[in-house]
């Protein structure tokens, strides 16, 4: 069982995350991710979501005939997505402001589908809604890196709009990274999020690429692994 | 046989679909019931607190919400469909107009305006409401972004001549940022279009609050 959430988290989080790997609703990860504070936002929706989607899929799994399964599916996921909208509309106004015009979009991200498809149609509530939840998580750190990225390069800032989520006093806590910087706009602009999602594909793909390499060399690790037990 | 299986199976099916649309629409209707006054409520607060940023609330003492004239299109105010515009009295009396403006001619789409005007002529504020310009070139024009807007206080159609209604670069007198020239171009036109609509107009935006003040 503790396994079983073990492996959901590592697939959600970096064997098969959404925003790297299976490289699953891209728009908002594109559209979306100028600065850190609106990446993170919506991969923290995007996650509530997930989560509230599989959980409520999965329980009734059984009752739905495979031919319909895709439209109840969406028709699920539009209604829930709809009900935290109104939700966040009616009981964080301000939140609302900033995130407001992301949350709709949530409905045809694809990956929130592709979860309830390929994990919340097969298997028990709990793990599904672990598997929506990291899955969420996994896309919500892609999107505030890429956003973080972006922001750097682009304005030399990072956190900047964090007073929208939390309020004026929360102004102070924006860094500006690099002082007089004149900005690259690049950077900004829908391209930069293609490079920037591209480097992290690239980052990504290194670290799996040496971890293999390691274990295809099984007597390096191990030698590595000793030196500091002797040293001691 | 085979085709009454058939016929079983898919109506079978489709009552299935049927209830997952029936529950799923009415824990909608629930949601939109219970979230129906806060969110109109959050909205009116919203709506109030952009107007007290334009209008100081020392300038009227009438509930600006409620008080409203709908405006048929006009190309002046760049609305193809009529518009609200708020009207504010002090003691009875005219005391200002709120007028929403659409600029057609921005960098990228429309630039939607909220603008100000005391009964005098005078501009009390500009605000933009939704703008697609691009971020970091031609957004300063957004309050939370810069300061540009204010410059537009004050001004009139008395104390700025017609050809002072442009940006420094085409010889006018608003300020306006290198490298982007044509967002501040589009919202000088737009107010200044504003204006003219509010001084050929003022006898109808008024008309409603109080017959007085075309005989005095």
């Amino acid at each position: 069982m503790l396994s079983q959430f073990k492996d959901i988290s590592v697939n959600g989080l970096w064997k098969q995350n959404p925003g790297v790997v299976q490289l699953l609703g891209l728009c908002p990860t594109l559209a979306v991710t100028t600065n850190v504070v609106n990446g993170l936002s919506l991969g923290l929706a995007t996650a509530l979501v997930m989560t509230a989607a599989n959980g409520a899929i999965s329980p009734v799994r059984r009752l739905v005939p495979s031919e319909i399964r895709v439209p109840v599916f969406i028709l699920v996921i539009a209604a829930l997505v709809t009900m935290i909208d109104l939700s966040i509309h009616a009981f964080a106004h301000d939140l609302h402001q900033v995130l407001g015009i992301f949350i709709p979009l949530i409905v045809v991200n694809c990956i929130v589908l592709a979860r309830v498809e390929s994990f919340a149609a097969k298997n028990a509530p709990v793990p599904s809604m672990l598997d929506g939840l990291m899955m969420g998580v996994g896309l919500a750190l892609v999107l505030a890196l890429l956003g973080g990225m972006r922001e750097l390069v682009g304005k030399g800032t990072l956190f900047s709009g964090l007073d929208l989520v939390f309020g004026e006093p929360a102004k102070q806590f924006v860094l500006t990274v690099i002082p007089n910087y004149q900005g690259f706009l690049l950077a900004i602009l829908p391209p930069g999020a293609f490079l920037g999602l591209g480097i992290l594909i690239a980052l990504r793909n290194m670290v799996e690429i040496k971890k293999a390499a390691k274990l295809n060399t099984p007597q390096l690790p191990r030698q590595q692994a000793l030196k500091p037990a002797e040293s001691i | 046989m085979n085709n009454t299986t058939l016929f079983k199976h898919a109506i079978k099916t489709a009552g299935i679909l049927m209830s997952f649309a029936i529950i799923g629409t009415a824990l909608l209707a629930y949601t939109f019931g219970k979230t129906q006054a806060p969110i109109a409520k959050s909205e009116a607060d919203a709506r109030l607190a952009l107007f007290k940023q334009i209008l100081p609330s020392s300038a009227f003492d009438n509930a600006l919400l409620e008080n409203t004239v709908t405006i048929p299109a006009n190309p002046l105010l760049g609305n193809t469909i009529p518009t609200v515009a708020n009207i504010a009295t002090q003691q009875s009396q005219p005391a200002g107009v709120i007028l929403e403006a659409i600029a057609h001619d921005g960098y990228s789409g429309d630039i939607k305006l909220l603008i100000a005007i005391k009964a005098n002529g005078d501009i009390s504020g500009v605000r933009v409401l939704t703008h697609k310009e691009t971020p970091g070139l031609g957004d300063y024009i957004d309050i939370t972004r810069s300061q540009w807007i204010k410059q537009f206080d004050d001004k009139s159609l008395s104390n700025t001549e017609e050809t002072q209604w442009r940006v420094k670069k085409d010889d006018g007198a608003f300020d306006f940022m290198a490298g982007a020239t044509i967002t501040p171009r589009a919202v000088v036109k737009a107010v200044h279009k504003a204006l003219e609509y509010f001084e050929a107009n003022q006898a109808f935006l008024f008309a409603s609050t109080n017959k007085k003040v075309a005989i005095e």
